[in-house]
């Protein structure tokens, strides 16, 4: 069985990546070409906060994925804290409460794995900035599968460490500033 | 960004090749599993097991029986806690135990009760509440090793003290360390916990109806259905209650997307605490 599949814009990040998405996703356009899926490592008990602080700031729509609903272009998902976020190659979302990994639940590198499965070269992932190397695998399976790879540039990054992981798992992936990636994002066009 | 046209990798063929070995040979099914998840599984068990592709691993469990063990390891949910998300039990507490109290005699259902750390909680939260000598608690799960280990209730001791946190924020009237004895690094449930409980085997995929229950709770499981399977998890749920019985689901987990939602009324909407609808 074969189907189109519609682009995908994955991101993660971890210290300093909720400042690092009021930078970009405020930017993007209402008629987003692709659903946003994103991971950002938050302490398991706290409620999601996220989706509230970012609806109100966003012309794309802001939620908290649910198990089994169809990932619609133009909308960013928030993982839900305490759960891995995967999506299917129909482009469904599924949540799963499976061990933590990179001692984070949610993790970067499950998002970014599902996504290389699923979406292959059109599967765009991004990496923010944060203070471990969750992500780095997942970037390679990004660009193992054919998709395009974009980290945070270190020097900008409020902190390095996940940008320069995920730059020693991928060398040639398209390194850039905040603002960049924004207007990055903003050039996709629908597949 | 082009809209690529993606083949279905080896990778796939393999899985459903496998899956379907695991259901023709050993009758457990897979199948219906939502599939990035189950990927995930597969391909960690590959790695560890030290095979070299998924059809080996494939042909390691069709001609050695003792690799099945090991693999439903990978495949079923082996993490959890005592009174994991407290605001769950606290509702039961509160909101659904008045309801149950009415009953001279109750039966509980933990439907993949993995290593027994949910069914425990229950126990302790119908003792607590003076309710645990009317009560049967069946828990189930398809793994026979899961089970076996639900049923020596026996938990790292390290763990305890999260479980132990979530027993005092789910409005716990006792101390946790009056239900477990410390042994060498191990927590050790006292036996007298397992005195109403029936641990079986059961599979929400190929079993039938498990009758008459006045609450069934399973949380987690059903994010690692597709969505038939879940619907026909939800319908078993259905025909498996009583009158205005209560099914308890995971905090991501909603009856919003099956075909049987009209059939339960949101109880605690936000602890997805429903109940069978019943004239």
């Amino acid at each position: 069985m074969t189907r189109p599949t519609p682009g995908v814009v994955a991101i993660g990040g971890s210290a300093g990546a909720v400042q690092a998405l009021l930078r970009i996703l405020p930017t993007l356009p209402a008629d987003f070409p692709a659903p946003i899926l994103i991971v950002v490592h938050v302490p398991p008990d706290r409620e999601n906060a996220l989706v509230p602080l970012f609806q109100n700031k966003c012309r794309v729509g802001v939620k908290e994925a649910e198990d089994k609903e169809v990932a619609q272009p133009g909308v960013a998902y928030f993982a839900p804290s305490d759960y891995h976020l995967l999506v299917e190659a129909d482009g469904s979302l599924s949540l799963s409460a499976d061990e933590l990994v990179n001692l984070s639940r949610p993790a970067i590198d499950v998002l970014f794995d599902s996504v290389a499965d699923a979406f292959g070269s059109a599967a765009t992932a991004i990496v923010l900035t944060g203070a471990n190397h969750d992500g780095a695998a997942g970037l390679s399976a990004v660009v193992a599968a054919g998709g395009h790879a974009v980290v945070e540039d270190p020097a900008e990054a409020y902190v390095a460490a996940m940008p320069e992981a995920a730059l020693r798992a991928c060398p040639g992936a398209t390194v850039l500033r905040l603002d960049a990636i924004a207007s990055h994002l903003s050039n996709l066009r629908a597949p | 960004m082009s809209a690529a046209l993606r083949e279905p990798g080896v990778e796939d063929l393999e899985i459903d090749l496998l899956l379907e070995a695991l259901f023709q040979r050993y009758h457990y099914d897979f199948r219906s599993y939502a599939r990035a998840s189950i990927k995930r599984r597969l391909v960690q068990a590959r790695d560890q097991l030290g095979f070299t592709s998924i059809s080996a691993m494939q042909a390691g469990l069709l001609h050695d029986p003792a690799t099945l063990g090991r693999l439903l390891g990978y495949l079923t949910v082996q993490v959890s806690e005592m009174f994991r998300d407290p605001s769950y039990f606290r509702a039961l507490r509160e909101k659904v135990l008045p309801h149950l109290r009415t009953y001279p005699s109750l039966k509980v259902w933990v439907a993949g009760c993995s290593h027994g750390e949910e069914v425990y909680s229950l126990a302790i939260l119908f003792r607590e509440e003076g309710l645990e000598d009317r009560t049967i608690f069946y828990a189930t799960d398809i793994n026979p090793a899961a089970l076996r280990a639900a049923e020596a209730g026996v938990y790292p001791l390290e763990l305890v003290k999260k479980f132990t946190a979530n027993h005092q924020k789910s409005g716990g009237r006792s101390s946790l360390s009056d239900y477990y004895t410390a042994d060498y690094g191990r927590a050790i449930l006292d036996k007298s916990l397992r005195s109403r409980i029936v641990f079986s085997d059961h599979s929400l995929v190929t079993d039938a109806v498990f009758g008459e229950m006045h609450l069934i709770s399973c949380r987690n499981v059903l994010i690692y259905f597709d969505r038939a399977l879940q619907d026909r998890a939800i319908g078993l749920f259905h025909d498996s209650l009583a009158r205005k019985g209560f099914l308890g689901l995971g905090l991501k987990e909603s009856l919003r997307f099956s075909s049987h939602a009209g059939a339960f009324a949101e109880f605690v909407r936000e602890e997805k605490i429903y109940q069978r609808r019943d004239p």
